[in-house]
């Protein structure tokens, strides 16, 4: 594998996670970038950075080095709350709410594209 | 060959032409050594605008001259009496926080220079001034941002980012000597600004020194270009 | 009801990818980190021997080309980083893992780049090896690392191509400048067949890397699927692959060769290559010269929270 090194012989192939050190570093940063006119931002991934002016900087530097973007968000990853609907029910039933659907209506082929 | 008139075109596209690959060869020294990864990827990025304003500077200065030299001949060819960059940029990068200031004083000197010569009436310079200036506004706002957090950081950091001050100011009178008044008055009202928020001082000291725009440089630059010329002096007349 | 192995294992089946904060065995979650903090310190490390040459660039597009390369790499090792990260381990303990010696990197970076054309070398055979290998991460089951190598094979086209033109350039030109090509094949081959690893029959966790779809292809196909495509770009070239045992087969329909020396790949892999001592120590330096500036970044966000506050 090319850039996994190998475990040599008698060597565990455990990792370790942490040194223990209570230090912090620069927070992390999600960035989204509008690739162009008439999208949405989209996701395109992390960094650091000490204050949001260097996270901007930094997504512009990182991120948009060739061209990808025309806007650029940057948010503290701690400010990002998720939801799982996989993990919630009440979201399994709302997906089943047919009604919602274009397709749960049958339209006459003669009447056309609606 | 000695120095050549100042106000030929030519000799000025290659006075901006070294500016920009000096320091382009500075800043390159950074890369894999930089305090962080986002900071090595951002100097990266500035490194690679001041070449590429190099790049096209020598081009067209090469296209001028009509003696069928190229970038690289210019660059990679020139005397170090012949190289007419300013001393600021080819001071050795020193900690970070001597980069950001040299890199704050130079910035605020091109502001107003692409701004200027953007609305040149030879088109290929005009052009070639206006990326500059998009790019210069980025670098100006890049070097800004880390003076004033250096400045105003920790005691450390202040202390680094006085020295740096301390260490460069008298290669600033250099920046505009030669071109208009109003570059100066520009000059001082940005990085005015700066040092203010980043609680620098201005040193007292009027000493200043001054002969890069004439081909009188610092010790450093001759080591600067014995390894910047080294191929191409070992190697001569190959293709690569 | 399913349990939570059973749902990883039909999402893995499905090819589907796994997100975090899924629920995954902890031998995946530690596979994935020892992998992804490898490739990235070896991103990160990999700067280096190519940054040696920066300065020395022989033309002025070449060092341009090459430091948008290496900054390429640093961008790389960040965002697999940040895909590490998602797995719960912070970007500052691996890199000081890495500086204690705790944490690897890739051989590969542990030999020194002498001339111009090693350049060449690297960007056709070290990036060839890893283009090889990273279009399968493409396709491995955790989204975050494979979506990182998406945009890193995206970023890296570039980078083979640039380093074979280097070379190309070379066996072109006088004598002097190729037999700097050939002295590159000689020293950079062997290594960038090693970059695949040991032996299938050998390596330890391959089994359960293909099943979790982590890796797609064993080590020994994948340097196979190198050495096939690499034999004729070198003959394109003139160049000769410093190989006795190097020939076709028509029955298998590759290119036999001989055997690597194991004992120089382990000697490399324990720390005692030419460089590892050279590349760690270039590394910490930058770090620890650095910790004022983190610092002092880190203290004026926190005065302008306060004075805004």
């Amino acid at each position: 594998m090319t850039y996994e090194v190998p475990v040599a012989p008698g060597e565990s192939a455990d990792i370790e996670e942490t040194t223990g050190s209570e230090r912090e570093g620069w927070p992390l940063w999600e960035v989204f970038v509008r690739a162009r006119r008439g999208i949405s931002h989209v996701h395109i991934g992390s960094l650091h950075a000490a204050d949001p002016e260097s996270a901007l900087q930094n997504a512009r530097d990182v991120y948009t080095r060739r061209g990808e973007g025309v806007s650029v968000w940057v948010v503290p990853s701690e400010q990002v709350y998720a939801f799982e609907p996989e993990a919630a029910a009440d979201y399994v039933e709302a997906n089943e709410k047919v009604y919602r659907l274009a397709t749960a209506y049958d339209i006459p082929d003669e009447v056309g594209q609606m | 060959m000695p120095p050549q008139d100042p106000d030929d075109r030519v000799s000025a596209l290659l006075a901006h032409a070294d500016d920009n690959l000096v320091l382009a060869q500075r800043l390159g020294e950074w890369i894999a050594s930089a305090p962080e990864l986002e900071i090595d990827i951002a100097l990266g990025n500035i490194a690679l605008d001041h070449l590429g304003v190099a790049r096209a500077l020598y081009t067209h200065a090469g296209d001028l001259q009509g003696e069928g030299r190229g970038e690289d001949d210019l660059a990679l060819g020139r005397e170090e009496r012949d190289y007419l960059n300013l001393l600021l940029v080819e001071q050795p990068n020193g900690d970070f926080a001597r980069t950001m200031v040299r890199q704050l004083f130079f910035d605020a000197y091109q502001t107003p220079l692409w701004e200027d010569l953007s609305a040149s009436d030879a088109p290929v310079l005009a052009g070639i001034a206006a990326k500059a200036a998009k790019e210069t506004a980025y670098h100006l706002q890049y070097s800004s941002s880390w003076v004033i957090r250096l400045g105003d950081g920790t005691e450390e950091s202040h202390r680094r980012a006085q020295d740096a001050v301390g260490a460069l100011w008298r290669f600033t009178s250099e920046l505009t000597e030669d071109d208009r008044a109003s570059y100066r008055d520009e000059w001082e009202r940005l990085v005015g600004a700066v040092l203010g928020e980043a609680k620098l001082e201005v040193p007292e000291d009027p000493y200043q020194r001054t002969g890069g725009r004439h081909g009188y440089h610092t010790e450093h630059l001759g080591y600067l270009l014995a390894e910047m010329q080294w191929m191409q002096r070992s190697y001569p007349e190959m293709k690569w | 009801m399913t349990t939570p192995e059973e749902k990883f294992q039909a999402l893995i089946d499905a090819e589907e990818k796994v997100e975090p904060p899924d629920w995954m065995p902890e031998g995946y979650r530690k596979n994935l980190i020892r992998q992804i903090a490898q490739h990235a310190h070896s991103e990160i490390i990999g700067m280096q021997p190519e940054g040696n040459w920066i300065s020395r660039a022989p033309t002025l597009h070449r060092k341009a080309i090459l430091m948008a390369k290496v900054q390429d790499e640093a961008g790389h090792g960040l965002y697999l980083y940040s895909a590490a990260e998602t797995l719960g381990v912070k970007r500052d303990e691996m890199q000081e893992l890495l500086h204690q010696g705790k944490h690897k990197y890739s051989s590969i970076f542990n030999y020194p780049t002498l001339s111009w054309a090693d350049m060449g070398a690297i960007g056709w055979l070290v990036d060839g090896a890893a283009i090889t290998n990273q279009v399968m991460l493409t396709r491995c089951s955790y989204g975050p690392y494979a979506r990182a190598m998406v945009r890193i094979c995206k970023e890296e086209s570039f980078h083979q191509r640039q380093g074979y033109e280097i070379l190309i350039r070379l066996c072109q030109g006088t004598s002097e400048q190729k037999e700097m090509a050939q002295d590159a094949l000689d020293r950079w081959w062997w290594p960038s067949l090693m970059m695949f690893g040991p032996h299938d029959s050998e390596s330890t966790h391959t089994e359960q890397s293909m099943e979790w779809k982590i890796k797609r292809v064993s080590n020994d196909d994948l340097r196979q699927q190198f050495v096939d495509m690499t034999v004729p770009q070198a003959e394109y070239l003139g160049l000769e692959i410093p190989d006795p045992e190097l020939r076709w087969n028509p029955e298998r329909g590759h290119y036999d060769f001989g055997e690597i020396d194991w004992e120089e790949f382990w000697r490399v892999v324990k720390g005692n290559g030419p460089m590892n001592r050279e590349r760690l120590e270039h590394k910490v330096r930058a770090w620890e010269e650095g910790t004022w500036v983190r610092e002092a970044a880190a203290a004026h966000a926190a005065k302008k929270a306060a004075r805004a506050a």
